[in-house]
């Protein structure tokens, strides 16, 4: 796997933590349960860090800690389930989250241009894929009809002239 | 046949923009490209099969197919040409219209489907959601636009969702898929109370025109009628509103269980003061942010496109005579428009013995010359397999029934027991336990005679092949579901359903018959109805009244006999 | 009683949807060509080894199904498979019963 980011290869900075693993040092990504478990020692650790949702995981259960993330990574179990599609949207918008928004798991090559509708900003993807594939996901529709956090201009939009 | 064409009419319904037409041609290419990946190997038929449902295309029994979608029912001379064009270059000749309003092929190769996408979108048609765990194509009020009974038209507000819904980013991995109906009369016959979503065109106590939104209606497995989540929308806020709705679903329902992952189930386990709750949440925040709001300068422009045709003024507005044939069709098949001199006219796909809701190329062709000169260029098709011409003179009617007749689709029997919904079941379904069709014939020809048909006056008979429901057993005043007995089929009826305003769940009436005592079995419940009812009771208003128990008795009563 | 019940095996071609049969390591068009398996284990297998071959798509969706032999004759038990292999019952001009 390798990590794309803003468009771009990125170097991973964040380890990913198992639940009962102990911390080390540097950024680390954590699971919910393990954040709601260790929140106080993990806020005041002073190193980037991430917590990964899973897919029945609502991020508004973070509270008001949200904004003291760096990342909140999304989870795809298969990529048939389309529940993050709805919690990257919840982040940027009522979350207000500006931090990463990884995609992890099982999803498609054609499934990414609506993440980054959505407010997804980072994937991870297998090493085959390369960044003309992520190029063409996100250029094969030029318009689109309805608003969502990209702040893209709608095709309602376009035609109004706005 | 060498009568020249009547010059092709564009009647004044949605047309595409640079905008649409790019989303669209764009939208082909992207499928295509999936499908050159599917072939070469780059995606499983795991992978693939989501993306493909979600462009319409099934792998069925025989081969592929593909559903066309047909927004809210609405069709020009140009498309059915089309279509009829497809038929005979892609597929054996024919196509099947179906309970979505929408058209099916059913024999079609998946290498040429890149090549009939291209040619759908010449005339601004597309196979977009017309499947897949996603915003399906919207369904309205076959008669929107035409009727004298509605508030308004209902299609422009169906576009607006149309375009809206088209690969909305959230909402295309949904947990199952999602219909929504629009409709804007009292007389419902868009099925609203049994959809996903339904949005109802109303006036409220200031006589303000905005929208009843409802949701949690369904049939398949557990059939449920559908709540309302608010009485009244302000037009500006629908699109918020039908948002927050989606959004709740998308968030909210479960995914370990492909039963219970319908919007029904979802709002019947936390009930509907609960869902509402969550709905208004939302909707408040999307109002807030306020980018969904609907301009009424947009809601005005989508309008323009559906305006009511010029209709001729000082024509007849009565009747013609033509003929004891002609009389009987016009009592069923022809119903009041909002012109005086006009009529809408409901071709019934159901002659005796056809299979409901197929139509041939050629057949599709000679529709296509009745549209252009009798119908403003324009048809519709409607939930009950049927197609209507919104708008026609009625002084016109006895040349239309005429060439009705010579295309064997003038069955004056719009309504009444012949007119039976059936899916496609076994005879091409990979899902289905049984076939529909067959049992469909059986029963049409049963019940041919048409003094009978009118005796017995309006019956709907609605039958599906499995569990599905796609034939709405579930709303038929009779319906009947195909079972499996250990790889034999299998049948149960279904009393006292109704798909209209008057909505109603069929309650099962026990064990079920088989393939030959099915028709039959319908016969001896009639034949209760026609001895029990009172001055002016439908088959329905009877059943309602006395219950199941005689009907029950009659229809087993066959061994005794 | 009823005549004994055999497997056959059968898929959809990929590329046009076809239903195929399966005869030694290929497929065929017809049911009648096709072979049957008489015992659980050479049925198992063949599907196994379709099930593997999956990755070369040529085929989708392969499963076994129940077929008796009557008076020479191999025919499904279940109507699903009846249909599948003739045509939809009700366009006998459509499907294989056609150009049967
Ligand atoms: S109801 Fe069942 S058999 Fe009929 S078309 Fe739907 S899925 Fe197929």
């Amino acid at each position: 796997m390798k990590l794309l980011k803003h468009g771009a290869w990125a170097q991973d900075t964040f380890t990913p933590v198992a639940d009962d693993a102990a911390l080390p040092h540097g950024a680390v990504i954590v699971s919910l349960t393990r954040f709601q478990k260790d929140r106080e020692a993990l806020l005041e650790r002073n190193t980037p860090l991430g917590v990964r949702l899973q897919s029945h995981e609502n991020p508004e259960l973070l509270g008001d800690d949200v904004n003291r993330l760096s990342l909140v990574a999304l989870e795809f179990p298969k990529f048939r389930d389309g529940r993050a599609f709805s919690w990257a949207r919840l982040l940027r918008t009522r979350l207000g989250f500006t931090g990463e928004i990884r995609a992890v798991g099982d999803f498609l090559y054609d499934q990414i241009n609506y993440q980054r509708r959505v407010g997804f900003d980072a994937w991870e993807v297998p090493d085959r894929f390369t960044l003309e594939d992520f190029q063409r996901a996100l250029t094969e529709m030029t318009n689109v009809y309805q608003p969502s956090t990209d702040g893209r201009k709608t095709i309602r939009e376009l035609r109004a002239g706005i | 046949m060498n009568a020249p064409f009547p010059a092709p009419v564009a009647p004044n319904m949605y047309r595409y923009d640079e905008f649409d037409a790019r989303f669209v041609g764009e939208r082909v290419e992207q499928f295509a490209g999936q499908v050159a990946r599917r072939l070469k190997g780059e995606l499983t038929e795991d992978q693939f099969k989501p993306l493909r449902l979600m462009n319409g295309l099934y792998l069925q029994l025989h081969a592929y197919m593909l559903r066309v979608a047909v927004p809210y029912g609405t069709l020009s001379s140009r498309q059915i040409r089309k279509l009829a064009h497809i038929a005979r270059t892609y597929d054996k000749g024919f196509g099947h219209f179906t309970t979505r309003q929408n058209l099916q092929f059913n024999w079609i190769k998946l290498v040429d489907v890149p090549a009939i996408l291209r040619e759908l979108a010449d005339v601004e048609m597309h196979c977009i959601q017309t499947s897949g765990n996603c915003v399906r194509n919207v369904t309205a009020d076959q008669f929107a636009g035409a009727t004298p009974e509605e508030i308004e038209d209902p299609r422009p507000l169906a576009e607006i969702i149309r375009q809206w819904s088209s690969l909305h980013p959230e909402f295309v991995f949904l947990a199952r898929k999602f219909k929504i109906a629009v409709g804007a009369t009292p007389h419902d016959r868009a099925a609203l109370q049994f959809h996903d979503m339904a949005v109802e065109v109303v006036r409220n106590a200031e006589g303000r025109v905005g929208y009843k939104v409802m949701a949690g209606g369904g049939m398949g497995r557990t059939p449920y009628i559908a709540h309302v989540m608010r009485e009244f929308v302000e037009r500006e806020d629908i699109l918020a509103y039908l948002e927050a709705v989606l959004r709740v679903y998308n968030q909210d329902s479960r995914r370990d269980n492909i039963h219970k992952q319908r919007i029904k189930i979802l709002i019947n386990a936390i009930g509907p003061e609960e869902m509402r709750r969550r709905v208004d949440r939302e909707f408040q925040e999307l109002k807030r942010m306020g980018t969904l709001q609907l301009p009424r300068e947009e809601l005005d422009r989508i309008t323009a496109y559906f305006a009511p045709p010029a209709f001729e003024t000082g024509l007849p507005d009565t009747l013609p005579e033509a003929g004891p044939d002609f009389a009987n069709w016009t009592r069923t098949n022809v119903h009041p428009h909002r012109a005086p001199g006009y009529a809408i006219a409901t071709i019934t796909l159901k002659t005796i013995g056809q299979v409901p809701g197929d139509c041939s190329a050629e057949q599709l062709d000679v529709i296509a010359d009745i549209m252009d000169e009798f119908s403003l260029g324009e048809v519709r098709v409607t939930h009950e397999q049927n197609l209507v011409l919104p708008h026609v003179r009625k002084k016109d009617l006895p040349a239309i029934f005429a060439k009705l007749q010579e295309l064997d689709f003038a069955a004056p029997n719009a309504g009444l027991i012949t007119d039976i919904i059936a899916c496609p079941g076994l005879d091409y379904c990979d899902l289905a336990n049984a076939r529909s069709i067959p049992v469909a014939q059986a029963i049409a020809r049963k019940f041919a005679d048409l003094d009978r048909q009118h005796e017995i006056g309006e019956l709907k008979i609605k039958i599906s092949g499995c569990i599905n429901a796609c034939g709405h057993h579930h709303a038929g005043h009779i319906g009947i579901l195909g079972v499996d007995k250990k790889g034999v089929e299998f049948y149960q009826l279904l009393l006292g359903g109704s798909g209209a305003e008057d909505a109603s769940i069929g309650e099962i009436m026990g064990p079920g018959f088989g393939e030959h005592d099915i028709a039959d079995a319908v016969e001896r419940v009639v034949g209760v109805y026609l001895a029990q009812r009172r001055p002016e009771e439908r088959f329905l208003d009877t059943y309602r009244r006395i219950g199941m128990a005689p009907f029950k008795q009659a229809a087993f009563q066959k061994e005794a006999a | 009683m009823s005549a004994p019940v055999f497997k056959m095996l059968t898929a959809n071609r990929l590329r046009d949807g076809d239903v195929l049969y399966r005869k030694g390591g290929g497929w065929v068009l017809t049911l009648a060509e096709a072979d049957l398996y008489a015992d659980a284990p050479a049925a198992e297998a063949a599907l196994a080894q379709a099930e593997a071959e999956l990755a070369q798509n040529i085929v989708v969706a392969p499963y076994l199904f129940d077929v008796r032999q009557e008076d020479g004759a191999v025919r499904p038990v279940k109507e699903r498979e009846i249909i599948r292999a003739a045509g939809p019952t009700v366009r006998p001009d459509t499907g294989k019963q056609a150009t049967a």
